[in-house]
């Protein structure tokens, strides 16, 4: 009887559960993309008309007078480039080196493997700081230098973690008919490992392409004297910071000086149409690779 | 090409060496068989030059934090202090104010991002429909890709006088008059909670729902036929199905604890709520880029990798005793 009973309280109990729980869902997505309708509505709308309030996710009055400004900016074109840059060469880069360096941690007959993966592990551990980061980039030449964006983050040991999991994985057989066949390590790596680690590859390139797109510390720190090695992130934050410490229409007044066309863009457009510009290309990519990161994730994440 | 021609000679003679008196030289044998893995030993030798560098190299600026350290002097020029610098930075009300900080915001983002993820997983691993819930795990993952100057950016939209929340909270009349949000600093511990949340709620719930996914799923039939509700499962089953996962998350993050973050704090932080908001990160960073104040900011440096050091070794250890673990 009981149990009968408590079977038909718990499938009605199911469904109502079932129904909170798709509408807390639905808040969910709306809490995070709403910002992002927002700042579309926003770069897309009359700056003027943004002023009167009440745009949400829909511009009322379209223009791309935003845009246009933003691209006529010289250093904000310098900028896009330099992040577009830094995040193509930096993958490529970093990423053609983890793996290298992963394969050969990978090799079981390798005598140096526990050396060199103790060697690289250990740095998570800790780092030198700031301050002596600094003074060693500083001594190396390389203040004012694109390569300060490629150069210090080549290696990222969580990636090689990866990357290394996922070379484990491999059938060895194929790595020891490669080498009968004659060719060397650096054969067996660039023609047979590296072509069937793709999925790993995708998510480690993943993270780094994120990470270089979205660094703006590193230009702050060595780069602020040289606006022809700027990022779009940087740009976007000397402006946060300028609406920040000054009242908005004093910020709005130094534009509208600089370019000379008051009307026609406020800070608070500006922004808004930077944010865009520099989140559009994440959010194009990140959804096609989901399937790859989230494997990599638990990969890197319980094996390491 | 000289250089070769010694290498091949050596392992020859090693070689005959070994033969000779086998077993005692396994220190040489190591070496044969390391002279004969060139090409592994090219592929990895300039990254162990480069994290030697990068990462070790660094360590040797420690030796600032001894010093009263000018730039334009050389290692030997510079006068050394001993233990000053730490001892003023023990003696500063402000260092103290900075740990506090970063003790508590690293405490709330803990708690919070925790739980909330846990949550979520929970909630996500019960959803039907597979589009709907591939579809909100998708929008989910969004805010931890963009970068922190446009989450910053987005918060400050948000949080301006005529922004949504005002807006909402207006139209709710909680509030009667627009609430600066940013400019009271007692504020600023829960705003950057609930920026860290939105940001990283979704990424976070990956690790769970793999776990899910290795839970006996014959468990679930047998407690189905039992009668036991959706919750009920949820309490019962998937919960204690984590369970070692979960543990493992929350000790690693643990030893986490001084690292509050950074950018967040320095890009949401201003004149007026600066009491909450600034870490020992920016503390570093204000002292020694910005003052000059190379050898103090150093030392803070330190102490900040010292201690991080002995709770990540600690937290790592227990993970491996629970032998559930290889988290680094």
């Amino acid at each position: 009887m009981a149990q009968s009973k408590s079977f038909r309280n718990s499938s009605l109990s199911d469904r109502i559960f079932d129904v909170c729980n798709i509408i807390f869902m639905i808040l969910l997505v709306i809490v995070t993309l709403y910002p992002f309708l927002n700042m579309f509505a926003l770069s897309f709308n009359d700056a003027n008309d943004s002023v009167r309030g009440d745009i949400y996710i829909w511009p009322r009055e379209w223009t791309l007078r935003n845009f246009d400004y933003v691209f006529s900016e010289s250093n904000i074109f310098y900028a896009t480039f330099i992040s577009a840059a830094r995040t193509i060469v930096g993958t490529v880069v970093s990423v053609f080196c983890t793996a290298m360096l992963a394969y050969t941690v990978s090799r079981p007959e390798y005598k140096l493997k526990k050396f060199v993966s103790v060697t690289f592990i250990f740095t998570m551990y800790f780092s030198g700081g700031l301050i002596p980061g600094y003074l060693l980039i500083k001594e190396l030449d390389m203040l004012n230098t694109f390569w300060v964006y490629i150069i210090p983050g080549i290696i990222g040991v969580f990636n090689m973690i990866v990357i290394r999991s996922f070379i484990e994985g491999l059938p060895e057989g194929l790595m020891e008919s490669a080498k009968i066949d004659g060719a060397g390590d650096f054969i067996t790596f660039a023609r047979i490992v590296l072509p069937l680690t793709v999925p790993a590859l995708a998510t480690v390139s993943l993270f780094v392409a994120v990470y270089q797109w979205n660094s703006w510390f590193d230009v702050f720190l060595y780069n602020s004297s040289s606006p022809s090695l700027t990022t779009l992130q940087y740009e976007l934050m000397k402006m946060l910071s300028t609406s920040n410490t000054s009242s908005a229409s004093s910020a709005a007044d130094a534009f509208a000086n600089a370019k000379g066309n008051a009307a026609a863009v406020t800070p608070t457009s500006v922004r808004a149409t930077m944010t865009i510009v520099a989140s559009v290309p994440i959010i194009i990519v990140y959804p096609f690779l989901q399937k790859y990161f989230v494997k990599g994730m638990v990969v890197g994440g319980v094996k390491g | 090409m000289e250089l070769g021609k010694g290498t091949v000679q050596v392992e020859k003679t090693a070689g005959q060496m070994a033969k000779s008196n086998a077993g005692a030289s396994r220190f040489k044998t190591f070496f044969i068989e390391l002279s004969k893995q060139k090409m592994l030993m090219l592929m990895s030798l300039p990254f162990l030059i480069w994290v030697f560098v990068f990462k070790y190299l660094p360590l040797w600026g420690w030796t600032i934090a001894f010093q009263k350290f000018k730039p334009a002097r050389d290692f030997f020029d510079q006068k050394w202090v001993g233990w000053d610098n730490f001892k003023f930075l023990f003696q500063e009300q402000q260092f103290y104010r900075v740990l506090r900080n970063t003790l508590v915001m690293s405490s709330i983002n803990l708690v919070f991002g925790f739980v909330t993820s846990i949550v979520l997983a929970l909630l996500l691993n019960e959803l039907r429909n597979i589009f709907f819930k591939r579809t909100v795990q998708t929008i989910s993952y969004l805010p931890y890709f963009i970068s922190w100057v446009v989450a910053s950016n987005i918060v400050q939209t948000a949080l301006a006088p005529e922004g949504i929340i005002n807006v909402l909270l207006l139209k709710m009349q909680f509030i009667d008059h627009p609430v600066l949000w940013l400019g009271v600093g007692k504020y600023f511990w829960g705003i950057l909670g609930a920026t860290e949340v939105w940001k990283n709620v979704g990424w976070n719930t990956i690790i769970y729902l793999a776990a899910i996914t290795s839970i006996d799923p014959s468990q679930y039939e047998a407690a189905e036929i039992d009668g036991a509700s959706r919750l009920q499962r949820m309490f019962y089953i998937t919960l204690p199905g984590i369970k070692p996962v979960i543990v493992l998350i929350l000790i690693m993050n643990l030893g986490h604890i001084l690292e509050s973050g950074f950018e967040a704090q320095y890009l949401l932080g201003n004149g007026m709520n600066v009491d909450f908001s600034e870490n020992l990160d920016i503390f570093v960073l204000k002292y020694g880029m910005q003052m000059n104040n190379f050898g103090l900011a150093t030392a803070a440096g330190m102490f900040k990798t010292l201690v991080s050091f002995i709770f990540l070794i600690t937290a790592n250890n227990i993970a491996k005793r629970m032998g559930e673990s290889r988290l680094y």
